[in-house]
């Protein structure tokens, strides 16, 4: 059975729906040991601020139930050393996979920085990050208020020579919302769901496990969560929803798919297994052929 | 290269309350280096994370770990016998440098869970260094690898306990103050020990080389989950952090703020 797997995200063709989400592989160069990254339909990079970031003090991990708390603090590199040295490693694998950046920023002006250095950088698509929760001025700021998120896409669209994806928040009350603000004001593209705002009590020490408190949810323990607000995002708006939240396999994908997902990502699964994107790229196909599937695209929004 | 690898059980048994000797049959053990250390996984998926576990001695086809049991996900590594089979990264992290040791007099000190790196480290400098001090910290008298230690060829061993029970009275430094000054130091043990031994060993100028723990996630160097602070900006983060996982889990005493 010949099997097209390719999907279509504002014009840039995935060899395969699924890409890796955003902090969770790096820019690459980490899992090329465990994965050949020709292999993967794009890679979303690490968020990459205009100048170097420090991030959140150490305990920065927690395991919970089926999931992790992480508050990194988006420490990156910055723009400068991810043009020179993280953008060259990944265009190696250019000829098959796609490149995605995430970008980060304290204030509009500094996401518009970021999105003019790459303006001339062999990147496909950008992805702006509204949602992390882990940062306070900026990131999330944008992503819970629907006013400040049509803002921001604005003027982001206004200056970005690629197309944009919006990275969107679990952390708010209607999704739908949120996603036509951001469809409104000129997104290319949604993804969803960032992490779930936590928070772990060590009970021994009467503390928090994480130095920030807070912490954003991952993992499977999220999934349900995601898929709901995928397909409330995904039927709120023309644009192609990209979905992620707890996919470890490719049954997950698909059920992101049916969902409405045009495309998927795989996160904190990369931490249990590393060569986890690529099992779920195999699992995908798998299902394709045991369901008679001929086209991946008949199952985005086939839920019924 | 980094690899997951399913391993095989060869034994497990407890040392001390609490402290358990797993050794595991993999082909990762060949490029095993002292003071490195691996991901080991839980057969429950509901438990995310590996847990980074540090290589107490290797052969070309073992690896010997020492860990405590210290929550759910190693307490199910406790169930585990001879014959079952275990997932795990590795090889991880950067292990101690001999080099700084060779012909030297060599002070290395261990506390608590922090002891077992140090073996395969004494073993090593047992043959390159001119001389190998070992001092090993505990809470009470559960001296769990001492023997084995005193077993090395050539390895002094001292001991101090928190309790008094054996050994000097209190910390690795209380014993450390006993000894003749060393060239070089080597440590492992929770921060608040590496931060004394760090600062004893800059008012004496002795380089010291410390294996430091945290909280990790993808233990590769992917997810910067498990930073240090560093003295100056970091190569690869270009921030004054680095990667306890990929930089560490060993730095220069000289390098990190504690």
């Amino acid at each position: 059975m010949s099997m097209q797997t390719t999907v279509t995200i504002a014009g840039v063709t995935l060899q395969n729906p699924v890409m890796t989400a955003s902090g969770t592989f790096g820019s690459g160069m980490e899992y090329a040991d465990f994965v050949d990254l020709h292999r993967l339909g794009a890679v979303v990079t690490k968020g990459v601020a205009d100048r170097p970031w420090a991030g959140n003090p150490t305990p920065r991990i927690a395991e919970t139930t089926a999931g992790m708390l992480n508050a990194i603090g988006l420490q990156n590199p910055g723009i400068d050393v991810f043009l020179s040295r993280d953008l060259p490693f990944l265009q190696q694998y250019a000829d098959t996979t796609r490149i995605i950046v995430n970008v980060c920023g304290h204030s509009i002006e500094e996401y518009l920085t970021v999105v003019e250095r790459l303006s001339d950088a062999a990147v496909d698509l950008l992805e702006i990050n509204v949602s992390c929760p882990n940062v306070r001025e900026g990131g999330i700021a944008f992503g819970t208020d629907a006013g400040a998120l049509h803002e921001i896409t604005r003027e982001v669209k206004r200056h970005a020579k690629q197309p944009i994806i919006m990275k969107l928040s679990p952390n708010v009350t209607s999704i739908a919302e949120m996603a036509r603000a951001a469809e409104d004001a000129g997104a290319d593209a949604l993804s969803l769901i960032n992490t779930i705002t936590g928070m772990q009590i060590d009970i021994y020490r009467r503390t928090w496990t994480l130095a920030n408190r807070t912490g954003g949810l991952s993992g499977p323990a999220i999934k349900p969560v995601a898929v709901r607000m995928v397909y409330e995002a995904a039927h709120a708006v023309q644009i192609p929803v990209i979905g992620m939240g707890g996919i470890a396999c490719g049954e997950d994908a698909v059920e992101f798919l049916l969902a409405g997902a045009t495309a998927v990502a795989v996160g904190a699964a990369h931490f249990h297994e590393p060569r986890a994107s690529l099992q779920v790229i195999e699992g995908i196909e798998q299902y394709m052929q045991d369901q008679g599937v001929t086209d991946v695209r008949t199952l985005i929004g086939a839920a019924c | 290269m980094k690899q997951k690898v399913t391993a095989t059980v060869r034994s497990q048994r407890m040392l001390a309350e609490g402290i358990m000797e797993l050794v595991l049959e993999t082909e990762l053990a060949a490029e095993a280096h002292a003071g490195q250390f691996i991901g080991l996984y839980t057969a429950d998926a509901s438990r995310l994370l590996p847990r980074p576990i540090s290589i107490c001695a290797h052969t070309d086809r073992t690896l010997r770990l020492v860990y405590r049991i210290a929550g759910g996900g190693t307490a199910q590594f406790a169930l585990y016998g001879p014959g079952m089979v275990m997932e795990v990264l590795g090889i991880l992290g950067n292990g101690y440098p001999l080099a700084p040791a060779a012909g030297k007099r060599a002070l290395l000190m261990g506390g608590g869970i922090g002891i077992p790196p140090l073996y395969q480290l004494a073993c090593d400098l047992s043959t390159t260094a001119a001389e190998v001090t070992v001092i090993l910290g505990y809470r009470d008298a559960q001296l769990f690898l001492a023997e084995d230690f005193r077993g090395i060829g050539g390895v002094r061993v001292e001991i101090a306990t928190q309790d008094g029970s054996v050994g000097v009275p209190g910390t690795v430094l209380d014993a450390a103050g006993e000894e003749p000054s060393p060239d070089v130091i080597y440590a492992c043990g929770p921060t608040p020990m590496l931060r004394a031994i760090q600062g004893w060993a800059a008012e004496r100028e002795i380089p010291a080389w410390l294996s430091l723990e945290e909280r990790m996630a993808c233990g590769i160097g992917a997810c910067l989950g498990c930073v240090c602070q560093t003295a100056e900006e970091d190569p690869h983060s270009h921030v004054r952090n680095a990667r306890v996982c990929t930089e560490g889990p060993v730095f220069a005493a000289s390098e990190v703020v504690l």
